[in-house]
């Protein structure tokens, strides 16, 4: 029995394994290949739908523009969670349960019900289809998720490390960049990892929010899919390299992936 | 952890309030605005009262969608959930297979969910996908953007592909800090290992396992892109969910009216569970 217990992690990996394996093979395709035979490996190899991508601008233009409000949102997002979080970790205030719980309400509220409201606010503040857009409208949920994340992780840091520091005449600022923010970089990593992902997975707002300016790929790509019939060679090879974000940056937050799904709660 | 009171921490909070607020009140404002209204363009508004709370309420076009929200959700917690626990207790605790397991596991949460959708699409389609060869090969008739059953299970499917990880990836911490005298004290009571997980790890994963759960009830509840590019909400409507309903309803019709109060109805019901949820996840902690 104890023997055969790899069979297990084994299989289902082989499961989530399959559906990547054939975005792959058929982003090697061609599309006469992919409507007219079928087969396991490319019999025609073909770079041509990666080469389109990488020279057609509104393709690899769609890449930057997911990229840029990406990481303006998360800048945004750990830099304004820090502070906040130690504040939650450290101190008791009025109303800070609340307010703890009300930046929860956020992360859980469905972008849906926001689609319309956000397309008239950053329309009425001239915002609409810029980059800025998409990474504040990202903050209403990577903003509350970074704050949990970053609780979590400095509450495990005793509170003796602050005190130590103030007797030792560190200014909080000093203490807080010198100090407590080295100690916590795992925290801070993983908190900017769940920020970009997020923000690099959702579609629904970067959608309604963009039009031809800062298009994400994620909507060039749905946009393809429905106007020019079915090229999915194509859109199977943009499928794979929006997958390579993720796929690099995970070997270095694996062990804190669990912490980080959980709210920074496990 | 001890807290020290101190009103000034309010300071550290503001630039997060300030830009939460911007982004959630202000768009809950205009839902609430245009619940109350009718409107003919013009930017010209009538006060119309609870009329679009009582039309959506009674509407069964929205009760069709609640309930196939609730199936959808109830479904993938019931193989999700289990599935997830048992490959997490199967995976190796140490050597180098813990990281190989870990990094391939997390792969599909990283994915766009547009990507997810699109690439189940490009795997299950009856003629030219691995999966739909498949089953077709079987002698089952399948075509999931024709037939309810099947457009009904690919998306199921596609979920479970898509977010067991998550349950797993939380088992296994909660399984990995478990300290080890426990499992030599059941071996010297010479428990079985049946007994083991009953006894033991089980009332230990409590906790992960209901962050798991209600992690997977909310996201699974507003779920949209997957579905809505895997079936568009089809065949017919019987793929349209929640948000996929309210879209269509907003931003299709541009019925403000419906479309606001169904947003508030919706946003409710998350905040009920919502409020459910911290009140479990804060239960074992000392604040």
């Amino acid at each position: 029995m104890k023997s055969q217990k790899w069979l297990v992690p084994t299989f289902y990996i082989v499961f989530l394994m399959l559906p990547i394996y054939w975005l792959l093979n058929m982003s090697f395709k061609t599309t006469n290949e992919i409507l007219g035979t079928f087969s396991l490996i490319p019999l025609e190899f073909t770079l041509d739908n990666y080469r389109k991508i990488f020279t057609d601008p509104t393709w690899y233009n769609g890449y930057l523009n997911s990229i840029t409000y990406v990481v303006i949102n998360t800048v945004i997002s750990v830099s304004v969670a820090l502070p906040a979080a130690y504040a939650f970790s450290r101190y008791r205030f009025l109303g800070d349960k609340h307010l703890f719980f009300w930046l929860l309400t956020n992360r859980m509220a469905p972008p849906a019900v926001f689609a319309l409201p956000f397309f008239q606010l950053y329309s009425a503040f001239e915002l609409f289809d810029t980059h800025i857009a998409v990474a504040l409208a990202h903050c209403l949920f990577n903003i509350p998720l970074a704050v949990w994340i970053l609780e979590g992780f400095m509450s495990g840091v005793p509170k003796e490390l602050d005190e130590t520091a103030y007797l030792d005449g560190y200014s909080f600022w000093r203490f807080f960049v010198r100090i407590f923010m080295p100690t916590i970089a795992a925290g801070i990593g993983v908190a900017a990892f769940f920020c970009f992902m997020y923000s690099w997975v959702e579609l629904l707002l970067a959608k309604t929010l963009t039009s031809v300016a800062a298009k994400p790929i994620a909507a060039t790509m749905t946009r393809t899919a429905s106007t020019a019939g079915y090229e999915l060679g194509l859109l199977a090879a943009a499928g794979t390299l929006t997958i390579l974000p993720g796929a690099v940056v995970i070997y270095f937050v694996r062990n804190y992936i669990a912490k980080g799904f959980a709210l920074g709660r496990v | 952890m001890n807290k020290t009171a101190n009103p000034r921490a309010w300071l550290f909070v503001i630039p997060v309030v300030g830009l939460v607020a911007f982004n959630a009140l202000i768009p809950l404002m205009t839902v609430v605005n245009y619940s109350v209204q009718e409107t003919f363009g013009d930017n010209v508004f009538f006060w119309e009262g609870v009329k679009w709370f009582e039309q959506v309420l009674n509407s069964d076009r929205f009760h069709d969608a609640f309930l196939r929200q609730l199936a959808f959700t109830g479904m993938i917690l019931a193989i999700e959930v289990p599935l997830g626990i048992a490959v997490a207790l199967s995976m190796p605790r140490k050597g180098p297979w813990v990281s190989v397991c870990l990094v391939l596991m997390a792969l599909p949460l990283l994915i766009p969910w547009n990507v997810v959708g699109a690439m189940w699409n490009i795997f299950a389609l009856p003629d030219t996908g691995l999966l739909g060869r498949m089953i077709n090969g079987l002698g089952i008739e399948y075509n999931f953007t024709q037939q309810p059953v099947a457009a009904w299970l690919t998306t199921v499917l596609m979920d479970v592909w898509h977010w067991t990880s998550l349950v797993v990836l939380l088992a296994y911490a909660g399984l990995c800090s478990i300290p080890d005298a426990y499992y030599q004290a059941a071996k010297i009571d010479g428990a079985s290992s049946w007994a083991v997980f009953w006894r033991i790890q089980l009332p230990k994963l409590k906790r992960v396992l209901t962050i798991a759960i209600l992690l997977r009830f909310m996201d699974s509840f507003m779920i949209y892109t997957e579905p809505f590019v895997l079936t568009g909400g089809g065949p017919g409507n019987t793929t349209t969910f929640l948000s996929i309903d309210l879209v269509k309803i907003a931003l299709g019709q541009f019925d403000l009216g419906p479309a606001a109060a169904m947003s508030l109805i919706y946003f409710l019901v998350v905040l009920l569970l919502c409020w459910v949820f911290y009140t479990l996840m804060m239960r074992g902690e000392d604040r």
